[in-house]
């Protein structure tokens, strides 16, 4: 006879999920809803002070006149850079996360309810200044841009790398102060190659507006290859 | 330090399952890259403090780390690195960006207890 088997005997059961599930579910919603209005999204990631606000405000008014942009803002508390992007006059929205150290998908969706898309080519997402915690989170942007100013040293990308690894664009901010510093190109070059080989490198000075021209080609083009690609797909 | 929501969803994933099945939970096991973005330390922290006074307090979290693995394109196979400062074949030093493996963050089983 049988016997049959112990109720409390322990089984192991396969599951095989992703942790960020949900995340990435509502990520992948937005990104169809961005290709549809065709709008191109760049999240912005970095370390707090590396310029990315300035960044931003002297991208926001340069694109402005020949294109519908927006941004959206996260930090951690005040609404100061909101404020600050004001003075480009294009429509920028804060979010504040409170205690969370990067922006979700999730907060996005909320952050965007009521904004019609459809008029918009660009928007852009400042993350919280964080170079940890923003890298595991897709926020259905088309491109990430990781900023780091030469006031940080080189061997920031050693330090961070799997959010340079995470990056299809490296910006290197604060150029106006690299002889200051004495920044050492080659090496801080080297270090982004080693952690993420291939990876395109841009230098700007948002003060100067050094290398600013750069940077609009850079987005104006690959935002040109994603929508004539939706327009007639290969 | 978002290691404590991503061990809540952890907890949360372990307790859906679970309860479809009416089973509790001894042990969770968990895949994680080392280039996922998350620190195995401080989600078992993270973790400790996240289980506490949930019906999964006893279960314990098993983790694997997962090294990366790069597709070189001068071997053309899969390749180790040196380490994730330098993402390079190991064998040959050709540098690498294609990432085959070390980015996982998995539940991938569960132990049960009916």
């Amino acid at each position: 006879m049988n016997s049959p088997l112990p109720l409390t005997s322990p089984r192991i059961i396969e599951i095989r999920k992703n942790i960020l599930k949900q995340n990435d579910e509502i990520a992948h919603a937005l990104r169809s809803r961005f290709e549809e209005a065709e709008v191109f999204v760049v999240n912005l990631v970095s370390s707090p002070g590396s310029g990315k606000t300035a960044f931003l405000e002297c991208t926001l008014t340069r694109l402005r006149s020949k294109f519908h942009v927006a941004a959206l803002v996260g930090d951690l508390a005040t609404e100061n850079d909101a404020n600050r992007l004001a003075r480009a006059q294009v429509p920028v929205r804060q979010i504040i996360t409170g205690t969370v150290c990067h922006l979700e998908a999730a907060m996005i969706e909320n952050a965007l309810t009521d904004w019609d898309l459809a008029g918009l080519d660009f928007l852009f997402i400042e993350n919280v200044g964080n170079l940890v915690c923003p890298a595991s989170y897709d926020l259905g942007e088309n491109l990430r841009a990781v900023l780091m100013s030469v006031t940080e040293g080189e061997d920031k990308p050693l330090k961070y790398p799997t959010i340079v690894n995470s990056a299809d664009v490296a910006i290197v901010t604060k150029t106006d102060l690299a002889d200051a510093v004495e920044f050492d190109w080659p090496t801080a070059v080297k270090n982004i190659q080693a952690v993420r080989p291939g990876l395109e490198i841009l230098r700007v000075s948002s003060k100067s507006g050094t290398g600013m021209d750069d940077w609009l080609r850079f987005i104006t083009s690959r935002r040109r290859d994603v929508v004539e690609h939706l327009v007639c797909p290969p | 330090m978002h290691e404590l929501s991503i061990a809540m969803s952890i907890l949360d994933m372990a307790e859906e399952e679970a309860g479809r099945r009416s089973a509790e939970v001894d042990a969770i096991h968990v895949k994680l890259g080392v280039l996922s973005g998350v620190v195995k330390e401080a989600l078992l922290s993270a973790y400790d403090l996240a289980r506490e006074e949930t019906p999964l307090m006893d279960a314990r979290l098993l983790i694997e780390e997962v090294p990366v693995l790069i597709f070189c394109p001068r071997c053309q196979a899969p390749r180790s690195v040196p380490s994730i400062q330098q993402l390079c074949c190991k064998d040959c030093e050709t540098p690498a960006s294609e990432v085959l493996q070390g980015r996982e963050l998995l539940v991938v089983a569960l132990e049960l207890r009916s």
